[in-house]
């Protein structure tokens, strides 16, 4: 049994749940339009964290391939995501989505 | 050669699609030299197979047309003496009105598309007499009413002259829907729509009498409408607002005469019924005598004309009914000469008086349209069924036909002939004699039309003087109906419609049609030579009578009252109830609905990113609380 399977499971699935509520929180209550975008990244970790527990748990190597996944996914959005919000910086000085309904108008 | 026959169609539809696309761009010669050559080629063609079918009946099949289940169709052309004779008429005469058009349309700025026109008005006309089958003759019977409907129109600008364009396409469509009818008819009862086959087991199963009754009825229909009988005839006088070579090709040589045709084709159904041969018989003989009273007392020189075409239709179809065919298409070909002259002739005169057509108008024009008066004489003479003129003989052996059918159609066409030879009279008298009666402007005018136009018409004047001898009233003599016989093989076997040989009783019955004649000429002549009478030119002083006849009966008022103004009102009041009540409540309703909708759905697009996203969490975890319970 190695050091990592130590831990009991219950521990990473709480951990987890709790990071991912508060990317949703985050997500929902925040205005900030880079902190929303930080949030987003806050969850898809939380469940990354939450596949590799269960990988390891289960000496499975599938998950960990869903992670790569996840993150080069990431890793893609926050590149896209970023640049959008510099332009909108740049457009509108502000990231504050409260201000972000142009289309409307 | 025969087998080269497709080619003969084809021709002119070539010279169509040149015309027609390449319009403006080519030069008026261009267009006349196309126009005239490519139905003088076709002429050339069918004058060869004239020569090489020795009575045969072929077939020439140009490609698959449709076959579906036990209809087969193709699209293939019946070369017998009958279609071949018929083509001589329409690319021969055709031929001769081109070229009368090079010179009487000379000034008009749509002078292509006035070929144009005309090509395709042959090619369909070609068409209609050498389908093989009832689907290519509909097609081409089909295309001569839209050629027709074209050409009357052509002044378009006119908006009188358009209404005689839709009237004349209107009461064709009835008469095509009894043909339609007629043709799935054939087609339900014989399983075939091919001239041979239908035709073979006509003769050979004929005891159903009801179907064919009602077959033959419902052909004659569309005959009907195509060839101005009554109750359809009153497209035909109107159809006069085109330019004149139109109404001597179309509305008196060729596509009016499709009627006359499609009977002599389908003379076998016709003479195993006999309900539907009394029927052409009778409307053939009404429609003569009553056209020829309302030509009694027109004024327009083409609506006469136009009357006593209507009249000698029905000539043709008193013959078809009494089982003269040959009589009949005898008349169809002398009728082809005579009357294109005597519109020719017309053209002539309304070309020489700058487009007055009113004869209360002209007179003395003798002088000066020599030719013209030589050649309207001639075509007079033999509408009016004097020897040895061509209307004579065919005249003579329809009513021969008459005669041994029952004596009172004899009688009757005698009248119809009496009042026919008295108004072409009258009218060649108000023409050409007396002193001028138009204006100064137009006496200094007046000339003798050119050459373009004049050789036809002397072509045609000698035509119309000795085509009669193609047809000599005596069995062994009588050259068309040797040439015919072949075309009415199945038909000559139930009634014979040979001419007899020449013998006492019919020397006295054309004795009596001539001497008749004769009498109503003397009665013209008194009466417009002699005594110098001009119509009244204020209608309302006329008597009672001849103003009824003046004004057509009313039938055209007649038929306004009965069909068109309760129809005004059926469509007004579906307009106001129908239309505005619930088609365009329910397609408002439509717009409405999708208005307000969106009116509603517009209130969520709020624009604020922050609600949409705690919509899509909310929606999330609804999803998955659908997922789990």
């Amino acid at each position: 049994m190695s050091a990592i399977q130590s831990v009991p499971l219950n521990w990473y699935v709480t951990l987890s749940a709790v990071l991912f509520g508060l990317g949703v929180l985050g997500v929902l209550f925040r205005r900030n339009a880079i902190i929303i975008l930080m949030c987003v990244e806050l969850m898809l970790n939380a469940v990354n964290l939450l596949l590799v527990a269960f990988s390891a748990h289960h000496s499975d190597p599938n998950a960990q391939v869903f992670v790569f996944f996840i993150m080069a996914v990431a890793a893609a959005e926050v590149a896209i995501g970023l640049a959008i919000l510099m332009m909108i910086y740049r457009n509108s000085k502000t990231t504050d989505i409260d201000f972000l309904n142009k289309l409307k108008h | 050669m025969i087998q080269l026959a497709w080619l003969i169609p084809i021709l002119p539809l070539i010279g169509f699609l040149i015309i027609a696309f390449g319009g403006k761009k080519l030069s008026k010669s261009l267009v006349s030299i196309i126009g005239c050559g490519s139905v003088l080629a076709a002429f050339g063609l069918s004058l060869g197979i004239f020569f090489q079918l020795h009575g045969t009946s072929q077939t020439v099949k140009l490609l698959d047309w449709m076959h579906v289940g036990r209809l087969q169709i193709d699209f293939s052309f019946l070369i017998d003496p009958l279609s071949v004779l018929f083509m001589l008429i329409i690319t021969g005469i055709g031929f001769l009105i081109h070229l009368y058009s090079t010179g009487y349309m000379k000034e008009d700025e749509k002078y292509d598309r006035f070929f144009a026109y005309l090509n395709l008005f042959v090619f369909f006309m070609l068409l209609l007499v050498m389908g093989s089958n009832y689907i290519v003759m509909f097609v081409g019977w089909e295309g001569v009413g839209l050629c027709s409907y074209l050409l009357i129109g052509f002044w378009f600008k006119n908006t009188e002259y358009n209404n005689a364009a839709k009237k004349a396409f209107i009461v064709n469509r009835i008469g095509d829907l009894g043909f339609l009818l007629g043709m799935i008819a054939i087609y339900f009862t014989y399983n075939s729509l091919n001239f041979s086959n239908v035709f073979s087991t006509v003769s050979e199963n004929h005891l159903d009498t009801g179907a064919l009754n009602l077959i033959g009825i419902l052909l004659f229909i569309g005959a009907c409408g195509k060839s101005a009988q009554i109750p359809l005839y009153t497209w035909l006088p109107d159809a006069m607002a085109g330019p004149t070579p139109v109404s001597a090709l179309i509305h008196a040589a060729t596509m009016v005469t499709a009627g006359v045709y499609m009977i002599a084709r389908s003379s076998v159904i016709f003479v195993y019924a006999p309900v539907a041969m009394e029927t052409v018989a009778i409307v053939g003989l009404i429609t003569a005598v009553f056209a020829a009273t309302i030509g009694l007392f027109q004024n327009d020189i083409k609506k006469v004309l136009a009357y006593s075409t209507v009249s000698q239709l029905g000539y043709m179809f008193l013959g078809l009914g009494v089982g003269a065919f040959t009589g009949g298409v005898f008349h169809v070909m002398t009728h082809a000469f005579f009357k294109a002259l005597l519109f020719l002739c017309a053209g002539s005169v309304i070309h020489a008086m700058s487009g007055e057509q009113d004869i209360r108008k002209m007179g003395g024009l003798k002088k000066a349209l020599p030719i013209t008066h030589l050649t309207f004489l001639i075509g007079t003479i033999a509408i009016s069924g004097l020897p040895p003129f061509s209307g004579f003989f065919s005249k003579d052996e329809i009513l021969a036909h008459a005669y041994e059918h029952n004596k009172l159609y004899w009688l009757f066409g005698i009248i119809a002939s009496m009042m026919t030879a008295f108004y072409m009279f009258r009218l060649y008298y108000l023409t050409f004699h007396g002193p001028f009666r138009g204006t100064e402007d137009q006496k200094h005018h007046l000339h003798e039309s050119p050459k373009s136009m004049t050789i036809p018409l002397v072509i045609l004047a000698v035509l119309a003087a000795v085509g009669g001898f193609f047809g000599i009233p005596d069995e062994h003599k009588h050259l068309l109906h040797d040439y015919l016989k072949p075309a009415f093989t199945y038909a000559s076997a139930q009634i014979n419609d040979a001419p007899e040989a020449f013998n006492l009783q019919e020397a006295l019955l054309m004795i009596f049609a001539v001497i008749a004649a004769a009498a109503s000429i003397f009665a013209a002549w008194y009466l417009y030579k002699k005594k110098n009478m001009v119509p009244i030119a204020n209608e309302s002083d006329l008597p009672e009578l001849q103003r009824l006849v003046y004004h057509k009966y009313y039938v055209d008022e007649f038929y306004n009252a009965i069909i068109r103004k309760p129809m005004d009102w059926i469509s007004d009041k579906g307009y106001k109830f129908i239309e505005i009540r619930f088609i365009d409540a329910i397609v408002n309703g439509m717009g409405t609905m999708v208005k307000w909708s969106g009116s509603v759905v517009r209130l969520a697009q709020s624009g604020n990113i922050g609600f949409y996203m705690f919509a899509m969490t909310l929606a999330i975890i609804v999803m998955l609380l659908v997922k789990l319970f």
